[in-house]
Protein backbone atom coordinates (compact mmCIF):
# COMPACT_ATOMS: atom_id res chain seq x y z
CA UNK A 1 0.00 0.00 0.00
CA UNK A 2 2.54 2.38 0.90
CA UNK A 3 4.46 1.35 -1.96
CA UNK A 4 1.84 2.37 -3.96
CA UNK A 5 1.32 5.62 -2.50
CA UNK A 6 4.90 6.31 -3.37
CA UNK A 7 4.97 5.25 -6.51
CA UNK A 8 1.55 6.80 -7.36
CA UNK A 9 3.30 10.43 -5.86
CA UNK A 10 6.52 9.75 -8.13
CA UNK A 11 4.25 9.70 -10.85
CA UNK A 12 2.53 12.69 -9.86
CA UNK A 13 5.87 14.52 -9.48
CA UNK A 14 6.54 13.04 -12.79
CA UNK A 15 3.73 15.29 -14.26
CA UNK A 16 4.62 18.05 -12.93
CA UNK A 17 8.20 18.36 -14.36
CA UNK A 18 6.98 17.54 -17.58
CA UNK A 19 6.41 21.19 -19.33
CA UNK A 20 9.95 21.97 -17.58
CA UNK A 21 11.86 19.07 -19.30
CA UNK A 22 9.28 20.73 -22.44
CA UNK A 23 11.01 24.01 -21.95
CA UNK A 24 14.60 22.48 -21.59
CA UNK A 25 14.00 21.16 -25.32
CA UNK A 26 14.63 24.35 -28.34
CA UNK A 27 11.24 22.57 -29.68
CA UNK A 28 8.31 20.77 -28.26
CA UNK A 29 6.85 17.66 -30.14
CA UNK A 30 3.89 20.13 -30.50
CA UNK A 31 6.13 23.45 -32.61
CA UNK A 32 7.90 20.38 -34.58
CA UNK A 33 5.05 18.90 -36.31
CA UNK A 34 3.48 22.93 -36.04
CA UNK A 35 6.83 23.82 -37.97
CA UNK A 36 7.02 20.28 -40.26
CA UNK A 37 3.00 21.06 -41.50
CA UNK A 38 3.78 24.93 -42.68
CA UNK A 39 6.91 24.01 -44.59
CA UNK A 40 5.12 21.39 -46.01
CA UNK A 41 2.35 23.59 -47.01
CA UNK A 42 4.68 26.31 -48.33
CA UNK A 43 7.14 24.24 -49.97
CA UNK A 44 4.31 22.24 -52.33
CA UNK A 45 2.97 25.92 -53.40
CA UNK A 46 6.82 27.06 -54.12
CA UNK A 47 7.45 24.37 -55.92
CA UNK A 48 4.08 24.29 -57.52
CA UNK A 49 4.57 28.17 -58.22
CA UNK A 50 7.97 27.48 -60.15
CA UNK A 51 5.86 24.46 -61.77
CA UNK A 52 3.35 27.03 -62.97
CA UNK A 53 6.12 29.69 -63.81
CA UNK A 54 7.82 27.41 -65.97
CA UNK A 55 4.29 25.88 -67.60
CA UNK A 56 3.72 29.32 -68.91
CA UNK A 57 6.86 29.68 -71.40
CA UNK A 58 6.33 26.36 -74.06
CA UNK A 59 9.27 25.18 -75.72
CA UNK A 60 7.81 25.24 -78.59
CA UNK A 61 6.52 28.36 -79.73
CA UNK A 62 4.29 28.07 -83.04
CA UNK A 63 5.10 31.37 -84.56
CA UNK A 64 6.13 32.35 -88.38
CA UNK A 65 9.72 31.38 -89.39
CA UNK A 66 12.40 34.41 -88.88
CA UNK A 67 13.96 33.60 -92.22
CA UNK A 68 13.01 33.80 -95.47
CA UNK A 69 13.89 34.78 -99.27
CA UNK A 70 13.84 37.77 -100.54
CA UNK A 71 14.10 37.12 -104.06
CA UNK A 72 17.64 38.60 -106.34
CA UNK A 73 19.25 41.93 -105.64
CA UNK A 74 18.00 42.96 -109.27
CA UNK A 75 14.82 43.04 -107.78
CA UNK A 76 15.44 46.08 -106.02
CA UNK A 77 17.02 49.10 -107.67
CA UNK A 78 19.40 51.00 -106.13
CA UNK A 79 18.05 54.10 -103.86
CA UNK A 80 14.90 52.48 -102.91
CA UNK A 81 13.40 51.86 -99.96
CA UNK A 82 11.42 48.51 -100.66
CA UNK A 83 8.35 47.98 -99.06
CA UNK A 84 7.92 44.36 -100.37
CA UNK A 85 7.85 42.17 -97.19
CA UNK A 86 6.39 44.65 -94.94
CA UNK A 87 3.22 43.33 -95.49
CA UNK A 88 3.73 39.88 -94.52
CA UNK A 89 7.56 39.77 -92.85
CA UNK A 90 7.76 43.06 -91.52
CA UNK A 91 10.84 43.74 -93.29
CA UNK A 92 11.78 47.05 -95.03
CA UNK A 93 14.79 46.37 -98.01
CA UNK A 94 17.10 48.90 -98.17
CA UNK A 95 19.31 49.24 -101.22
CA UNK A 96 22.23 52.24 -100.92
CA UNK A 97 25.11 52.49 -103.82
CA UNK A 98 27.46 50.72 -101.82
CA UNK A 99 24.96 47.67 -100.84
CA UNK A 100 22.26 46.03 -98.84
CA UNK A 101 19.77 46.74 -95.48
CA UNK A 102 17.03 45.21 -93.77
CA UNK A 103 15.55 47.24 -91.58
CA UNK A 104 12.98 45.76 -89.05
CA UNK A 105 9.31 47.24 -89.38
CA UNK A 106 8.46 47.65 -85.93
CA UNK A 107 9.05 51.28 -84.04
CA UNK A 108 11.13 51.05 -81.27
CA UNK A 109 8.61 53.38 -79.11
CA UNK A 110 5.67 50.42 -78.65
CA UNK A 111 5.64 48.28 -81.55
CA UNK A 112 3.41 49.54 -83.72
CA UNK A 113 4.80 49.52 -87.74
CA UNK A 114 5.94 52.77 -89.24
CA UNK A 115 5.06 53.70 -93.06
CA UNK A 116 8.01 55.04 -95.22
CA UNK A 117 7.06 58.06 -96.81
CA UNK A 118 9.14 58.22 -100.03
CA UNK A 119 8.30 61.97 -100.80
CA UNK A 120 9.87 62.95 -96.86
CA UNK A 121 12.45 60.06 -97.26
CA UNK A 122 11.66 58.76 -94.06
CA UNK A 123 10.02 56.28 -92.07
CA UNK A 124 6.96 57.59 -89.99
CA UNK A 125 4.72 55.69 -87.46
CA UNK A 126 1.10 56.07 -87.29
CA UNK A 127 0.80 55.54 -83.37
CA UNK A 128 2.64 57.86 -81.96
CA UNK A 129 4.28 59.95 -84.56
CA UNK A 130 7.72 58.57 -83.88
CA UNK A 131 10.05 59.26 -87.46
CA UNK A 132 13.21 57.65 -88.40
CA UNK A 133 15.76 58.81 -91.23
CA UNK A 134 16.17 56.19 -94.21
CA UNK A 135 19.60 55.02 -92.45
CA UNK A 136 17.02 53.84 -89.80
CA UNK A 137 17.99 56.25 -87.30
CA UNK A 138 14.94 58.07 -85.33
CA UNK A 139 15.29 61.89 -84.91
CA UNK A 140 11.64 62.93 -83.83
CA UNK A 141 8.64 61.77 -81.56
CA UNK A 142 9.00 59.45 -78.59
CA UNK A 143 11.27 56.35 -80.09
CA UNK A 144 13.88 56.08 -77.70
CA UNK A 145 16.63 54.48 -80.38
CA UNK A 146 17.17 53.75 -83.97
CA UNK A 147 14.89 50.61 -85.87
CA UNK A 148 16.62 47.72 -85.58
CA UNK A 149 18.83 45.77 -88.87
CA UNK A 150 18.61 42.15 -89.43
CA UNK A 151 20.45 40.38 -91.42
CA UNK A 152 20.96 39.98 -94.88
CA UNK A 153 22.62 37.53 -96.54
CA UNK A 154 23.09 35.80 -100.31
CA UNK A 155 21.43 32.20 -100.33
CA UNK A 156 23.29 29.59 -102.65
CA UNK A 157 20.82 30.31 -105.27
CA UNK A 158 21.43 34.25 -105.43
CA UNK A 159 18.61 35.44 -103.43
CA UNK A 160 18.53 37.54 -100.97
CA UNK A 161 18.21 35.49 -97.29
CA UNK A 162 17.11 37.65 -94.65
CA UNK A 163 17.29 36.45 -90.87
CA UNK A 164 14.71 38.24 -88.33
CA UNK A 165 16.42 36.46 -85.47
CA UNK A 166 19.59 38.20 -85.97
CA UNK A 167 19.12 41.65 -85.03
CA UNK A 168 21.62 44.72 -84.91
CA UNK A 169 21.23 47.43 -82.94
CA UNK A 170 22.29 51.25 -83.74
CA UNK A 171 23.60 52.12 -80.34
CA UNK A 172 25.39 49.07 -79.67
CA UNK A 173 27.88 49.50 -82.25
CA UNK A 174 26.07 46.41 -84.30
CA UNK A 175 25.40 47.98 -87.08
CA UNK A 176 29.03 47.91 -88.37
CA UNK A 177 29.16 44.21 -87.68
CA UNK A 178 29.04 41.74 -90.54
CA UNK A 179 25.70 40.29 -91.45
CA UNK A 180 24.35 43.89 -90.92
CA UNK A 181 25.20 45.54 -94.47
CA UNK A 182 25.54 43.48 -97.37
CA UNK A 183 28.15 44.83 -99.90
CA UNK A 184 27.71 42.93 -103.45
CA UNK A 185 30.94 42.63 -105.42
CA UNK A 186 30.54 44.04 -108.45
CA UNK B 1 -59.31 33.80 -53.56
CA UNK B 2 -59.13 32.05 -50.19
CA UNK B 3 -56.75 29.48 -51.87
CA UNK B 4 -54.19 32.10 -52.54
CA UNK B 5 -54.16 33.06 -48.94
CA UNK B 6 -53.65 29.66 -47.80
CA UNK B 7 -51.09 29.28 -50.42
CA UNK B 8 -49.16 31.80 -49.55
CA UNK B 9 -49.63 30.40 -46.31
CA UNK B 10 -48.32 27.07 -47.11
CA UNK B 11 -45.17 28.55 -49.13
CA UNK B 12 -44.08 31.24 -46.21
CA UNK B 13 -44.36 28.34 -43.55
CA UNK B 14 -42.41 25.83 -46.26
CA UNK B 15 -38.78 24.60 -45.26
CA UNK B 16 -37.64 26.12 -47.75
CA UNK B 17 -38.73 29.83 -47.50
CA UNK B 18 -37.92 29.88 -43.34
CA UNK B 19 -34.65 28.57 -44.35
CA UNK B 20 -34.12 31.49 -46.54
CA UNK B 21 -36.37 34.54 -44.33
CA UNK B 22 -36.12 33.45 -41.14
CA UNK B 23 -38.19 36.82 -39.74
CA UNK B 24 -41.37 38.06 -39.86
CA UNK B 25 -41.49 41.91 -40.93
CA UNK B 26 -42.30 42.84 -37.40
CA UNK B 27 -41.45 46.48 -36.70
CA UNK B 28 -38.96 46.29 -33.67
CA UNK B 29 -35.37 47.21 -34.07
CA UNK B 30 -34.58 43.50 -33.00
CA UNK B 31 -36.73 42.20 -35.34
CA UNK B 32 -35.28 44.65 -38.04
CA UNK B 33 -32.07 43.60 -37.40
CA UNK B 34 -32.93 40.30 -37.60
CA UNK B 35 -34.35 40.30 -40.77
CA UNK B 36 -31.20 41.36 -42.59
CA UNK B 37 -28.59 39.51 -40.49
CA UNK B 38 -30.26 36.48 -40.74
CA UNK B 39 -31.59 36.63 -44.19
CA UNK B 40 -29.22 34.45 -46.73
CA UNK B 41 -29.69 37.28 -49.28
CA UNK B 42 -29.59 40.31 -47.25
CA UNK B 43 -26.84 39.16 -45.04
CA UNK B 44 -24.38 41.79 -47.05
CA UNK B 45 -26.44 45.03 -46.32
CA UNK B 46 -26.58 46.93 -43.29
CA UNK B 47 -29.82 46.48 -40.99
CA UNK B 48 -29.97 50.29 -40.62
CA UNK B 49 -28.52 53.42 -42.18
CA UNK B 50 -27.90 57.22 -41.58
CA UNK B 51 -30.52 59.54 -43.06
CA UNK B 52 -27.45 61.21 -45.19
CA UNK B 53 -26.36 57.81 -46.65
CA UNK B 54 -29.36 57.59 -48.78
CA UNK B 55 -28.66 61.22 -50.48
CA UNK B 56 -28.03 61.02 -54.02
CA UNK B 57 -26.26 64.60 -53.79
CA UNK B 58 -23.42 62.96 -51.44
CA UNK B 59 -22.72 59.60 -52.66
CA UNK B 60 -23.93 60.06 -56.28
CA UNK B 61 -24.77 56.16 -55.89
CA UNK B 62 -21.61 56.08 -58.09
CA UNK B 63 -20.37 52.66 -56.66
CA UNK B 64 -23.83 51.17 -56.32
CA UNK B 65 -23.88 52.07 -60.01
CA UNK B 66 -20.52 50.22 -60.60
CA UNK B 67 -21.47 47.17 -59.40
CA UNK B 68 -24.05 47.39 -61.20
CA UNK B 69 -21.70 47.22 -64.16
CA UNK B 70 -20.09 44.69 -62.96
CA UNK B 71 -23.53 42.53 -62.57
CA UNK B 72 -24.02 43.11 -66.00
CA UNK B 73 -20.93 42.14 -67.64
CA UNK B 74 -21.00 39.03 -65.89
CA UNK B 75 -24.24 38.21 -66.95
CA UNK B 76 -24.33 39.33 -70.67
CA UNK B 77 -20.21 38.00 -70.71
CA UNK B 78 -21.42 34.41 -69.36
CA UNK B 79 -23.98 34.46 -72.20
CA UNK B 80 -21.53 35.51 -74.81
CA UNK B 81 -19.64 32.97 -73.64
CA UNK B 82 -21.97 30.44 -75.37
CA UNK B 83 -20.79 31.63 -78.61
CA UNK B 84 -17.48 33.07 -78.49
CA UNK B 85 -14.62 30.87 -78.94
CA UNK B 86 -11.07 32.37 -78.07
CA UNK B 87 -9.34 30.72 -80.97
CA UNK B 88 -7.12 32.81 -83.70
CA UNK B 89 -9.49 31.05 -86.55
CA UNK B 90 -13.02 31.67 -84.54
CA UNK B 91 -12.93 34.70 -82.65
CA UNK B 92 -13.43 37.57 -85.05
CA UNK B 93 -15.66 35.54 -86.59
CA UNK B 94 -17.80 34.70 -83.94
CA UNK B 95 -17.54 38.13 -82.83
CA UNK B 96 -19.16 38.90 -86.16
CA UNK B 97 -21.46 36.21 -85.92
CA UNK B 98 -23.21 37.25 -82.52
CA UNK B 99 -22.97 41.10 -83.73
CA UNK B 100 -25.35 40.25 -87.20
CA UNK B 101 -26.76 36.53 -86.88
CA UNK B 102 -27.48 35.45 -83.33
CA UNK B 103 -30.77 36.37 -82.09
CA UNK B 104 -29.99 39.37 -79.58
CA UNK B 105 -26.63 38.95 -79.74
CA UNK B 106 -26.25 42.44 -81.14
CA UNK B 107 -27.90 43.87 -77.52
CA UNK B 108 -25.75 41.34 -75.96
CA UNK B 109 -22.46 42.31 -76.69
CA UNK B 110 -23.27 46.01 -76.98
CA UNK B 111 -24.85 46.07 -73.26
CA UNK B 112 -21.09 43.75 -72.30
CA UNK B 113 -19.30 46.42 -74.35
CA UNK B 114 -20.84 49.76 -72.77
CA UNK B 115 -21.35 48.57 -69.27
CA UNK B 116 -17.48 47.71 -69.55
CA UNK B 117 -17.33 51.33 -70.53
CA UNK B 118 -19.48 52.76 -68.18
CA UNK B 119 -17.68 50.60 -65.22
CA UNK B 120 -14.35 52.24 -66.04
CA UNK B 121 -16.35 55.83 -66.24
CA UNK B 122 -17.95 55.27 -62.66
CA UNK B 123 -15.13 53.79 -60.90
CA UNK B 124 -13.32 56.65 -61.32
CA UNK B 125 -16.14 58.60 -60.64
CA UNK B 126 -16.91 56.79 -57.46
CA UNK B 127 -13.22 57.20 -56.17
CA UNK B 128 -13.77 61.44 -57.06
CA UNK B 129 -16.69 61.08 -54.69
CA UNK B 130 -14.90 59.31 -51.75
CA UNK B 131 -11.81 61.98 -52.38
CA UNK B 132 -13.98 64.76 -52.71
CA UNK B 133 -16.36 64.07 -49.50
CA UNK B 134 -12.92 62.87 -47.53
CA UNK B 135 -14.41 59.49 -47.27
CA UNK B 136 -10.76 57.99 -47.45
CA UNK B 137 -9.49 59.22 -44.32
CA UNK B 138 -9.82 56.93 -41.22
CA UNK B 139 -11.06 54.51 -40.43
CA UNK B 140 -11.90 53.96 -43.86
CA UNK B 141 -8.05 53.82 -44.84
CA UNK B 142 -8.02 50.51 -45.83
CA UNK B 143 -11.47 50.16 -48.00
CA UNK B 144 -9.70 52.89 -49.80
CA UNK B 145 -6.84 50.67 -50.70
CA UNK B 146 -8.75 47.82 -51.42
CA UNK B 147 -10.79 50.18 -53.69
CA UNK B 148 -7.59 51.34 -55.24
CA UNK B 149 -6.66 47.48 -55.95
CA UNK B 150 -10.30 47.28 -57.44
CA UNK B 151 -9.43 49.98 -59.72
CA UNK B 152 -6.61 48.47 -60.97
CA UNK B 153 -9.20 45.60 -62.01
CA UNK B 154 -11.48 47.12 -63.63
CA UNK B 155 -8.78 48.69 -65.79
CA UNK B 156 -7.04 44.93 -66.24
CA UNK B 157 -10.71 43.49 -67.34
CA UNK B 158 -10.86 46.52 -69.56
CA UNK B 159 -7.82 45.93 -71.50
CA UNK B 160 -7.79 42.11 -71.35
CA UNK B 161 -11.37 42.01 -72.82
CA UNK B 162 -10.27 44.39 -75.51
CA UNK B 163 -8.02 42.04 -77.27
CA UNK B 164 -11.27 39.68 -77.38
CA UNK B 165 -12.92 40.63 -80.67
CA UNK B 166 -9.53 40.08 -82.78
CA UNK B 167 -9.38 42.32 -84.48
CA UNK B 168 -6.73 45.07 -85.93
CA UNK B 169 -8.13 47.86 -83.27
CA UNK B 170 -7.46 45.37 -80.53
CA UNK B 171 -4.45 43.29 -81.48
CA UNK B 172 -2.55 46.67 -82.10
CA UNK B 173 -4.10 48.24 -78.69
CA UNK B 174 -2.32 44.96 -77.05
CA UNK B 175 0.82 44.90 -78.72
CA UNK B 176 1.26 48.53 -77.73
CA UNK B 177 0.09 47.85 -74.12
CA UNK B 178 1.92 44.47 -73.83
CA UNK B 179 4.85 46.57 -75.05
CA UNK B 180 5.37 48.42 -71.98
CA UNK B 181 5.80 45.09 -69.97
CA UNK B 182 9.26 44.87 -71.66
CA UNK B 183 10.58 47.65 -69.37
CA UNK B 184 9.32 45.85 -66.41
CA UNK B 185 12.40 46.10 -63.68
CA UNK B 186 14.23 42.44 -63.65
CA UNK B 187 11.37 40.45 -65.54
CA UNK B 188 11.34 42.57 -68.95
CA UNK B 189 14.16 41.94 -71.37
CA UNK B 190 14.66 45.76 -71.96
CA UNK B 191 13.96 46.70 -68.29
CA UNK B 192 16.99 47.46 -65.64
CA UNK B 193 18.65 45.05 -64.21
CA UNK B 194 17.80 42.65 -67.32
CA UNK B 195 20.89 41.69 -68.20
CA UNK B 196 21.95 40.89 -64.50
CA UNK B 197 18.69 38.70 -64.11
CA UNK B 198 19.57 37.12 -67.99
CA UNK B 199 16.07 37.49 -69.15
CA UNK B 200 15.52 37.52 -72.92
CA UNK B 201 12.61 38.51 -75.38
CA UNK B 202 11.84 35.02 -75.35
CA UNK B 203 11.72 34.33 -71.60
CA UNK B 204 10.47 37.80 -69.78
CA UNK B 205 7.36 39.26 -68.62
CA UNK B 206 5.81 40.25 -71.54
CA UNK B 207 6.48 36.75 -72.58
CA UNK B 208 4.41 35.51 -70.17
CA UNK B 209 1.80 37.74 -71.03
CA UNK B 210 1.56 36.78 -74.77
CA UNK B 211 2.67 33.04 -74.40
CA UNK B 212 5.14 33.91 -77.25
CA UNK B 213 7.02 36.65 -78.63
CA UNK B 214 3.91 38.06 -80.92
CA UNK B 215 0.57 38.78 -80.13
CA UNK B 216 -1.19 35.95 -81.50
CA UNK B 217 -3.84 33.03 -80.96
CA UNK B 218 -1.90 32.26 -77.52
CA UNK B 219 -2.33 35.57 -76.11
CA UNK B 220 -5.51 35.47 -77.27
CA UNK B 221 -6.54 32.13 -75.26
CA UNK B 222 -4.56 33.35 -72.00
CA UNK B 223 -6.21 37.09 -72.18
CA UNK B 224 -9.65 35.33 -72.15
CA UNK B 225 -8.71 32.66 -69.20
CA UNK B 226 -8.02 35.87 -67.51
CA UNK B 227 -10.71 38.21 -68.35
CA UNK B 228 -13.59 35.01 -67.78
CA UNK B 229 -11.51 33.42 -64.88
CA UNK B 230 -9.06 35.02 -63.05
CA UNK B 231 -9.51 38.62 -62.90
CA UNK B 232 -13.69 38.40 -61.96
CA UNK B 233 -12.93 35.97 -59.04
CA UNK B 234 -10.70 38.38 -57.92
CA UNK B 235 -12.50 41.31 -58.30
CA UNK B 236 -15.41 39.74 -56.95
CA UNK B 237 -13.26 38.64 -53.69
CA UNK B 238 -12.29 42.01 -53.35
CA UNK B 239 -15.91 43.48 -53.91
CA UNK B 240 -16.98 41.47 -50.91
CA UNK B 241 -14.00 42.76 -48.91
CA UNK B 242 -14.81 46.18 -49.85
CA UNK B 243 -18.89 46.04 -48.48
CA UNK B 244 -18.34 43.97 -45.78
CA UNK B 245 -15.68 47.04 -44.70
CA UNK B 246 -17.98 50.06 -45.10
CA UNK B 247 -20.26 48.39 -42.52
CA UNK B 248 -17.60 47.47 -40.34
CA UNK B 249 -16.11 51.13 -40.57
CA UNK B 250 -19.14 52.54 -39.46
CA UNK B 251 -21.25 53.05 -42.86
CA UNK B 252 -20.88 55.62 -45.59
CA UNK B 253 -19.36 58.19 -43.82
CA UNK B 254 -21.28 61.54 -42.93
CA UNK B 255 -21.15 64.50 -44.63
CA UNK B 256 -18.14 66.98 -43.88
Amino acid sequence: MADEMIARSAQADRLIIEPEEAAATIWSRRDFFSFAGWAGILAALGVGGLAFGRFMFPRVLFEPAPVFKAGLPDEYPVGTVSERWKQEQRVWIVHDPDGFYALLAICTHLGCTPNWLNAENKFKCPCHGSGFRRTGVNFEGPAPRPLDRVKIALADDGQLLIDKSIQFRYERGDWSKPGAFLTLKA
Amino acid sequence: MPDLKELKKKVVESQLWRSMFRHDYLDTPRNRVLQIMANVWLHLHPPKIRRHAIKIRFTWCMGGITFLMFLVTVVTGVVLMFYYRPVGEYAYADMKYLEFDVPFGMIVRNMHRWAAHGMVITVWLHMFRVFMTGSYKPPREFNWVVGVVLLTLTLLLSFTGYLLPWDQLSIWAVTVGTNMARATPLLGSEGPFAQVVGVTPRYDARAFLLGGTIVGPPTLLRFYVLHCIFLPILASLLMIVHFWRIRKDGGISGPL
